[in-house]
């Protein structure tokens, strides 16, 4: 029995069978071939199938992880059309009547040598892009199937790190977890791990994957980072009870559905839910939510190619709000910037995006994209009971441009004759330290405060999110940031305000007491959190 | 022929996506567009030659376009370089 400590990134444990993920460093021979044009046709038929590949792990993707995160293989489709790359490959197999295995080999051998020649660590990893599309047609070439074990029990993928090709194609009815050597929080596998509700443990240390070979029996702890390999009798056994009690807490959390967030001595707090598109409903009403915390509006950006028109935004819109009959819906305007592009906005490359053209500021200094939202949003409002959110706020004066116009839109359907909901709702995102800062003099203004706790805590501590390298200095329980947060709440109730959080904090149940000490209304998370977080309530006494 | 020059602005420079949107764009004209610095010159249509050229965030890059449709596609490319690098 070895021990290993990583860190969990989804609590949840797994006992199983080693997978040692295997790369397709598929061995090339040389052979002579005589037909040269039949190697010809060998070689495109396979740069065919790997196109193919490539656009399907392209579209699983975009759907499992993000269109930034998808955009690499884009590229590795624009590397395999790559005119010296095919011309390479085509010369080696017509002068050196070599069979096309070997001349993509060695093709991808120069490509990457002069990528990793290069005196930039960026480019430097550009070899590896190479490899991996080499890599890929060779498998085409030889027929060889993907990377994956053969076998069809369920594993537990052991690796050093895993490439985003590679997470993504990997068959996730056959992961029972994912432990890895390296990579961060942020990494592909974490972001994976956490969407598919796969138990993973990340950075356990190169000596794990020294002492793991496939088929060892391994326990992953994804609660404690914790990981076993050939666990004796009782150990296993001790999880295999911890893993039946989870799996009962699990069974127990539907139990808590229609049921109360009231706490044992009569608090209550309302809980809702964050999506990012009509299609997440399904999972806010399957978990009980209370209604949408927040619903990100930009996804009608970027799945449009040009800027959506008012009639498709008001359908959109009308649609989540019936959808939720008569439940609270708070959807955000606009929230881009030069991190989150959409090409027809034709936004400036930035610096220091996080800090630059972003959000509510692209809104008021393009004033015909955001009254298009608004009033959109406003005649959806007819439909069900929306509140509208506004983003990156800081200042009053941003308030009060954004409130007159509103006033605008309102006056004009009035004279219009389109119907809207007189009581909608107008709040502002409390996700910079400003806003916090002054949330006396915001309060009074709007009807509800939502703080973003990923943002607060991003510019309030000057940690960069991305940045895998400041997780010891991001403490997401920081005091400075719990302070702001306790700040708004009371300005936001001394002016009759409700105050809500929507950022990840919301759903970090070490805090809900934390929250609803400070009095916050409204606690907004990713729906599978909908439930845990009411059975914490349920088990808080405030007056204890 | 046109001719024009841009320095980069980008942190990491003519990185692997913006190379192969580059090299896209410059396909779908007849002109040839190159790209040279430092006396050394590729033809943006070759995203793998494009992207070894290391071009680094402040470098300057002198583009030349040539061809029937020069004006369009030096148009072209010179909005593409300011909107994403």
């Amino acid at each position: 029995m070895i021990k290993f400590k990583g860190k969990g990134v989804y609590g949840a444990i797994a006992i199983g069978d080693v997978s040692v993920f295997k790369r397709q460093d598929a061995q090339v021979r040389r052979t002579h071939v005589e037909d040269i044009q039949a190697e010809f046709k060998r070689f495109e038929a396979a740069k065919e199938v790997a196109t193919q590949q490539l656009s399907q792990i392209y579209e699983k993707a975009l759907k499992e992880v993000g269109e930034t995160h998808a955009q690499i293989f884009e590229v590795h489709m624009m590397m395999l059309e790559d005119d010296d790359y095919n011309e390479s490959i085509a010369n080696l197999i017509e002068t050196q009547s070599v069979n096309a295995e070997y001349a993509v080999a060695s093709t991808a051998d120069n490509f990457a040598a002069m990528f990793a020649a290069m005196d930039d660590t960026y480019m430097q990893a550009r070899a590896a892009d190479v490899k991996d599309i080499s890599n890929r047609l060779i498998a085409c070439l030889t027929n060889a199937g993907s990377a994956s074990n053969d076998s069809s029990d369920k594993m537990i993928v052991c690796a050093d790190d895993l490439a985003p090709s590679e997470t993504v194609s990997l068959d996730k009815e056959r992961v029972l977890a994912f432990v890895t050597a390296f990579g961060s929080s942020n990494s592909h596998t974490a972001i994976l791990a956490r969407n598919m509700n796969i138990p993973a443990v990340i950075s356990v240390g190169e000596e794990f994957l020294k002492s793991v070979k496939d088929g060892d029996r391994i326990i992953v702890d994804g609660h404690t980072g914790d990981i076993i390999v050939s666990p004796d009798a009782d150990t296993e056994a001790k999880y295999a009870k911890k893993q039946a009690e989870d799996k009962r807490k699990k069974e127990l959390l539907q139990e808590l559905k229609g049921k109360d967030n009231v706490t044992l001595d009569g608090a209550r707090v309302n809980i809702y839910a964050n999506i990012g598109g009509v299609d997440g409903i399904g999972a806010v009403l399957a978990n009980d939510a209370g209604g949408i915390g927040l619903f990100r509006s930009e996804f009608l950006y970027l799945e449009s190619e040009d800027y959506p028109t008012e009639e498709q935004q008001f359908l959109a819109y009308r649609k989540v709000l019936e959808s939720m009959a008569g439940k609270t819906v708070i959807i955000r305007t606009l929230d881009i910037g030069a991190d989150k592009q959409i090409d027809y906005f034709k936004l400036d490359k930035e610096e220091n995006p996080a800090l630059g053209f972003r959000a509510i500021r692209i809104c008021l200094t393009r004033p015909e994209i955001f009254r298009t939202q608004l009033r959109a949003l406003y005649r959806a409002s007819a439909y069900g009971k929306l509140g509208i959110m506004f983003p990156m706020i800081t200042s009053v004066s941003e308030v009060e441009q954004i409130l007159a116009i509103c006033e605008g839109i309102k006056a004009e359907l009035k004279g219009e004759g389109i119907p809207y909901d007189e009581k909608t709702e107008v709040g502002i995102m409390i996700e910079t330290p400003a806003a916090a800062v002054i949330s006396d003099k915001l309060a009074p203004l709007v009807d509800f405060f939502s703080v973003g706790t990923n943002d607060l805590t991003q510019y309030t501590l000057a940690c960069d999110r991305q940045n895998a390298k400041l997780e010891p200095f991001c403490d997401t329980h920081h005091e400075a940031v719990l302070r702001l947060i306790e700040m708004s709440a009371q300005n936001a109730h001394k002016h009759g305000a409700w105050i809500g959080i929507c950022g990840e904090l919301a759903a970090d149940l070490t805090l809900t007491e934390t929250f609803l000490r400070m009095g916050i209304d409204e606690l907004s998370v990713s729906a599978p959190f909908v439930l845990p977080l009411r059975d914490t309530v349920r088990k808080l006494d405030l007056k204890a | 022929m046109k001719t024009f020059s841009y320095t980069i602005k980008d942190a990491v420079g003519i990185h692997a996506r913006p190379a192969g949107l580059l090299a896209k764009l410059a396909k779908t004209f007849s002109s040839t567009v190159t790209l040279e610095k430092d006396g050394k010159s590729v033809n943006v249509t070759k995203l793998m030659m494009l992207m070894g050229m290391g071009i680094k965030c402040g470098d300057t890059v002198n583009f030349t376009v040539e061809g029937e449709d020069e004006e369009a596609a030096a148009k072209a490319v010179e909005d593409f370089m300011a909107a994403n690098l």
